[in-house]
C-alpha cells in the first residue's frame, strides 16, 4: 500500500496542521464566541439543575403570576409553575429536538447525497428531483398537518416530525460538493489502484466533506428548533416536558405580553435568541473554514 | 433558456402540488380514530343521545363516500382539490373552506409582499455598502447590527417589538389589523386605508428588521467577488463616476444570485409570517391556521396548508422562469 512509506512525513505535515487550526480556530472569534453562547445555556442547565427541584415546573407549585423574588427568583407564571425551574429543565429537551431532528436529517442527507452525486445517471435525477420538491414545500405547513393529526406529545415525536423535512438541504449541499470533488485527480487515481466505489466515497470523499457536514448539521440544529418552537406557538407541540417553545406558547396564551409579564415571555425569548446567535456564529465559522473564499477580506 | 428547463420547472412545481395534496389525503387516514366515531362521540358527551347510531354511521359514510374503495376516494379527491373544491368548515359550518381562505388571503399577500420587497432590496444594498469602499463608517456599523439579527426568528422579534413599541411606549398598537369598530366603507377610504397601515406596521417591522441581516451577508458574499473582477478595474480606470460603478457594475451583477435565494427562502418567509400574523392577531392566513388548529377544525387546516403550498410553489416557479432573463450568463445545459 502506498500508505505505508508516506505515512511519517504524513504525519509531520498532520501535527504541523493540527496546531495550526488549533491558532485558527482559538483565533476565530466567531467560533469562540458561538461556542461560549451554547456552552453558557448548557451550563446553566446543568448548574441549575442540582439547586432547583423539579417539581416546580409542575402546575400549582408556587403562588399564580408573581414576579421576581427571593422565593421565586424568576417569577411564576399564571398556573404557578416557576420560571426558573422551567427554564432550567426546558433547555435541555429544546436542544435534544434540535439535535435529534438535526442528526437525523444531516446523517439522511448525507447518504443520499454521497448517493446522488457520486453515482451520476437515474439515481442523482431522482434523488434530486425529490429534494428540489422536498425544498419548494415550506416544511412548517406540512408540519401543521401532521402533528394536528397525530396530536405529537413526546419531544422525540416532535423531533422526528421535524426530521422529515431537515434532510432535503444538506442532500442538495452535499451532491453539488461530490460532484465536484469526483472531478478531481486523486478519485480516478483510487479507482486505478484497485478501491471499490463504496470505499472510494468513504475514505476519499467523505473525509473531504467533512467540514460541509458539521457546518450543515450546526445549521439543521438551528433550523429544527426554529420549526419545532414554530409548531408548539401554533399549539401543536409537547405539552408534558418542559422546553423553551412550550413556555413561551403557554406565555403567549396567557397574555403575558399584555399583562406585563415580562419575566414569563423574556426569559425563554432571550435564551432563543442567544441560541440562534450562537448557533449561527458557529456555522458561519465552520462555513469559512470550510470555503475559504468566505473568509473575511475587509472589515 | 431551453425547453427543458422550463419543463422540469413546471414538472417540480407539479409534484409539489401532487405531494402536499397527497399528504393531506393519507394523514387523516392514518390518524388513528374515525372521524364519524369521533363526530358522534363527542355529540354524546355534550349530552345529546344518538339513537340507532348505526344507521347514522352508514348514512354518513355514504353521504362522504367513505364506503368507496381508497382508490376512488383518492382520485375524487384530487379532482376536487384541482378544482379548489376544499369542502365545509366544520367550526363556521356554512362557510366552506374557500371562503375563509378567501377573506384571510389578501392581508397575508399585502403583508407579505411589502416587506418581501422592502427586505430583499434594504438588504441586497445593506449588503453592498458594507464592502463597498465609500461607505461611511456609521453605515457599516448599523449594517452590522442587522446582521447580528438576522439569526433571530421573526416570532420572536415580534414579542420583543410588541414589548418595546406597543407595551411600554404605547406607539404602535399591538392587535387587530384597523381600530375596533372601524369597518370598510366600500369606496376609496383614506382613513381606513391608514389606520390598515398603522395597524400593520409591527408585524411589518418583525418580519423587515429580522430579514435585512440574511440578505445582506449573501450580497457581502457575491459583491466581494465582484468587486474583485477585472471589468470593475476597467471602469474605474475609464474614470466612470463611482455611482455608476457601483450600481451599474457591482451590485448588478452581485445581485444576481440573490433572486435564486429569495426563490430557495421564500418558504421560510411564508412560514415566519404565518406565526407572526399569529402573534398580532392579524387576521390572515396564519392567524386563520391558528383559530383552525384550536378548533380542530381539519378541512381548514388542510386547505390553508394546501393554498400557502400552492402560492409558494407558484412564486418559486415564477421567479425560476424569469431568473434566466435577468442573467443572461446563465446557460441551461443538462449538467
Amino acid at each position: 500500500m502506498t500508505t505505508t512509506w508516506t505515512s511519517g512525513t504524513a504525519r509531520a505535515v498532520e501535527t504541523g496542521r493540527f496546531w495550526d487550526s488549533v491558532r485558527y480556530w482559538l483565533g476565530n472569534w466567531k467560533l469562540t464566541t458561538g461556542l461560549a453562547l451554547v456552552l453558557s445555556l448548557i451550563l446553566f442547565s446543568a448548574i441549575g439543575s442540582f439547586f432547583v427541584d423539579f417539581e416546580k415546573t409542575k402546575v400549582g407549585w408556587g403562588d399564580f403570576s408573581k414576579p421576581p423574588s427571593a422565593e421565586y427568583p424568576l417569577g411564576t407564571d399564571n398556573v404557578g409553575r416557576d420560571i426558573l425551574a422551567l427554564m432550567v429543565y426546558g433547555i435541555p429537551p429544546s436542544l435534544e429536538i434540535g439535535l435529534i431532528a438535526g442528526g437525523l436529517g444531516t446523517i439522511v442527507g448525507t447518504i443520499l447525497g454521497l448517493t446522488a452525486g457520486y453515482s451520476g445517471g437515474r439515481t442523482d435525477t431522482v434523488i434530486r428531483t425529490i429534494a428540489d420538491i422536498m425544498l419548494t414545500i415550506p416544511a412548517l405547513m406540512i408540519l401543521v398537518v401532521l402533528a394536528s393529526y397525530l396530536r405529537t406529545t413526546t419531544i422525540e415525536m416532535t423531533a422526528v416530525i421535524v426530521a422529515l423535512f431537515a434532510w432535503a438541504g444538506p442532500t442538495r449541499s452535499i451532491r453539488a460538493q461530490t460532484l465536484s470533488l469526483r472531478e478531481r485527480a486523486f478519485v480516478p487515481l483510487a479507482k486505478l489502484s484497485g478501491l471499490g466505489d463504496f470505499e472510494i466515497i468513504l475514505k476519499q470523499i467523505l473525509p473531504n466533506l467533512l467540514p460541509y457536514i458539521m457546518a450543515g448539521f450546526v445549521g439543521s440544529v438551528s433550523g429544527g428548533i426554529l420549526v419545532s418552537v414554530g409548531i408548539q406557538l401554533l399549539g401543536l407541540g409537547p405539552l408534558f416536558t418542559p422546553n423553551l417553545g412550550m413556555i413561551l406558547q403557554y406565555a403567549f396564551d396567557g397574555a403575558a405580553l399584555f399583562r406585563g409579564m415580562w419575566w414569563w415571555w423574556g426569559p425563554p425569548t432571550i435564551t432563543l435568541i442567544v441560541l440562534f446567535i450562537g448557533l449561527f456564529l458557529i456555522s458561519v465559522a465552520l462555513d469559512e473554514f470550510a470555503n475559504p473564499r468566505l473568509r473575511e477580506r475587509v472589515a | 433558456m431551453t425547453i427543458q428547463y422550463v419543463l422540469r420547472r413546471i414538472g417540480i412545481f407539479l409534484l409539489v402540488v401532487w405531494t402536499t395534496a397527497t399528504i393531506n389525503f393519507v394523514t387523516p387516514r392514518l390518524a388513528p380514530g374515525d372521524p364519524i366515531q369521533a363526530m358522534l362521540g363527542v355529540m354524546q358527551e355534550q349530552g345529546a343521545t344518538v339513537e340507532d347510531s348505526a344507521v347514522l354511521i352508514e348514512g354518513f359514510r355514504r353521504r362522504f363516500g367513505l364506503d368507496q374503495p381508497i382508490f376512488i376516494q383518492y382520485l375524487k379527491y384530487l379532482w376536487a382539490m384541482a378544482h379548489f373544491d376544499l369542502g365545509y368548515s366544520l367550526a363556521h359550518f356554512p362557510a366552506t373552506v374557500t371562503e375563509i381562505i378567501g377573506t384571510a388571503m389578501p392581508y397575508t399577500i399585502g403583508l407579505l409582499s411589502v416587506t418581501t420587497l422592502l427586505t430583499f432590496s434594504i438588504g441586497i444594498l445593506a449588503g453592498a455598502l458594507l464592502v463597498w469602499r465609500g461607505t461611511a463608517r456609521a453605515a457599516r456599523v448599523l449594517i452590522s447590527l442587522f446582521m447580528v439579527l438576522a439569526p433571530i426568528p421573526y416570532y420572536l422579534l415580534a414579542m420583543v417589538l410588541i414589548f418595546l413599541l406597543s407595551f411600554s411606549l404605547h406607539i404602535f398598537p399591538h392587535s387587530g389589523v384597523t381600530s375596533v369598530g372601524r369597518v370598510a366603507t366600500g369606496g376609496f377610504d383614506l382613513e381606513y386605508i391608514l389606520d390598515l397601515i398603522y395597524h400593520s406596521t409591527l408585524p411589518a417591522l418583525s418580519i423587515i428588521i429580522a430579514g435585512i441581516g440574511g440578505w445582506a451577508l449573501g450580497m457581502r458574499g457575491m459583491m466581494v467577488t465582484v468587486l474583485g473582477e477585472d471589468y470593475l478595474t476597467l471602469a474605474e480606470a475609464k474614470g466612470l463616476k463611482e455611482r455608476r460603478i457601483f450600481l451599474r457594475y457591482a451590485v448588478r451583477n452581485a445581485m444576481l444570485p440573490q433572486f435564486t435565494g429569495l426563490a430557495i427562502s421564500l418558504g421560510f418567509i411564508v412560514s415566519g409570517a404565518t406565526i407572526v400574523e399569529l402573534i398580532f392577531t392579524y387576521p390572515g392566513m396564519g392567524y386563520q391556521l391558528y383559530q383552525s388548529i384550536v378548533n380542530s377544525d381539519y378541512p381548514v387546516i388542510q386547505g390553508i396548508t394546501f393554498f400557502l403550498v400552492l402560492s409558494v410553489a407558484t412564486a418559486i416557479l415564477i421567479i425560476d422562469l424569469i431568473y434566466p432573463k435577468l442573467d443572461p450568463r446563465i446557460t441551461y445545459t443538462r449538467r
